[in-house]
């Protein structure tokens, strides 16, 4: 062999042996979570969460189990699966969370600014109701096939809302959430990010979640994701249950439809 | 002393054997983190464990602050009927204790 083709040979392996590098991490990465989905946390939440929905709660002392997520009072089973989704009492499309604070001051009595005073939770001092409730209604819907309806006019437009802010490009460093991914291959540090253009990819991200996130030793909802994406983009905080959270997750779990949902999940 | 959050426990038999599964609550502070105000947070992390089978020990063990936030525990002893009694127990650097069961399936 001549030395000019020993050295394209050299090349070769060295382009060969950095692409392995990467994709053996990406494998180590998904036995690293398979690993520990045997001893998911989540289940911590999810038997919290159960625990909330039947306690007698709020100034009226009731339960849960008047709340209608969807599927009628205290209907829990599979309810995930269908939302968000307009209801005709809020005059509103509503996810999960936003379902949850709108039963915590109607029926419980809450102000509305307690309801949602800790969405999301740190450590055993700021443990939040609301991802302990939504652990558990989410776990309920495990094995159902995603089917979130455009119905109503509402829904209709909260999907077409949800697309436009997701190729909406802005904030200091001019980016949209179709910039991450709306492309096969992406990452951040090591991690994978799902092209939520594809329906595979939609499908994957949007049936895991919510999800114990390791590396903060707390479950996350989606509307957590939502709002760190945000934060990732330097975008203005995105509002907890606000209409473009809403918006944007009727976009992302209607793109998600006829995938079999599996959440509460495990992540890094 | 104050009472730990619930644990989850599963136990069933594989053969001769049982499989016990444990997910505890726990914080387990190394006590090498600091909070927002640079103040360091105390150790706080659960120091021994045991498990029981009809009142008999078949696991006891001694931990430190290696071990992950919620800690998920797995173990097989040789034994165990269905429907028998498995009795896990904690203790943490606080003095908190919690004890739960499950029973074989």
């Amino acid at each position: 062999m001549t030395r000019l083709s020993w050295l394209a040979a050299l090349a070769g392996m060295a382009c060969a042996s950095l692409a392995s590098a990467q994709t053996s991490t990406t494998d180590e990465i998904a036995k690293y979570r398979a690993a520990l989905q045997d001893g998911n946390p989540a289940e911590l939440w999810e038997a919290r969460g159960e625990a909330l929905w039947k306690a007698k709660r709020g100034p009226k002392q009731v339960t849960f189990e008047g709340c209608d997520v969807g599927k009628g009072p205290g209907v829990v089973k599979g309810a995930y699966a269908e939302l968000p989704r307009y209801f005709a009492d809020a005059d509103r499309v509503m996810d999960l969370e936003t379902r949850l604070v709108w039963c915590m001051v109607r029926l419980q009595g809450y102000s509305e600014a307690d309801a949602k005073k800790n969405p999301f939770g740190n450590g055993s001092d700021k443990r939040s109701d609301l991802e302990a409730l939504t652990a558990y209604v989410t776990s309920e819907s495990r094995g159902v096939k995603m089917n979130v309806a455009l119905g109503h006019p509402k829904e209709v437009e909260a999907y077409r809302v949800g697309e436009k802010l997701f190729y909406y490009r802005g904030g200091t460093h001019d980016f949209a959430c179709a910039t991450c991914h709306g492309e096969d291959g992406k990452r951040i540090r090591l991690q994978d990010l799902p092209n939520l253009m594809k329906t595979e990819g939609a499908q994957k991200a949007y049936t895991t979640w919510p999800a114990y996130r390791v590396s903060q030793g707390e479950l996350r909802t989606f509307e957590w994701r939502l709002y760190d994406c945000f934060r990732q983009q330097r975008f203005p905080e995105l509002v907890y249950d606000s209409d473009a959270a809403i918006a944007l997750t009727t976009y992302l779990a209607h793109n998600a439809n006829g995938g079999v949902y599996d959440g509460p999940g495990i992540k890094r | 002393m104050a009472i730990g959050e619930p644990m989850k426990i599963r136990a069933a038999l594989a053969g001769d054997q049982t499989e016990v599964k444990v997910l505890m609550n726990h914080e387990m502070e190394t006590g090498q983190r600091k909070d927002a105000q640079g103040q360091t947070i105390p150790a706080w992390f659960i120091q021994s464990v045991m498990a029981t089978w009809n009142g008999k020990a078949v696991l006891s063990a001694q931990w430190g602050t290696a071990i992950a936030k919620n800690p998920f525990l797995s173990f097989k002893f040789k034994g165990g009927a269905k429907g028998d009694k498995i009795l896990i127990h904690w203790v943490d650097s606080r003095g908190d204790q919690r004890t739960d069961e499950a029973v074989i399936a």
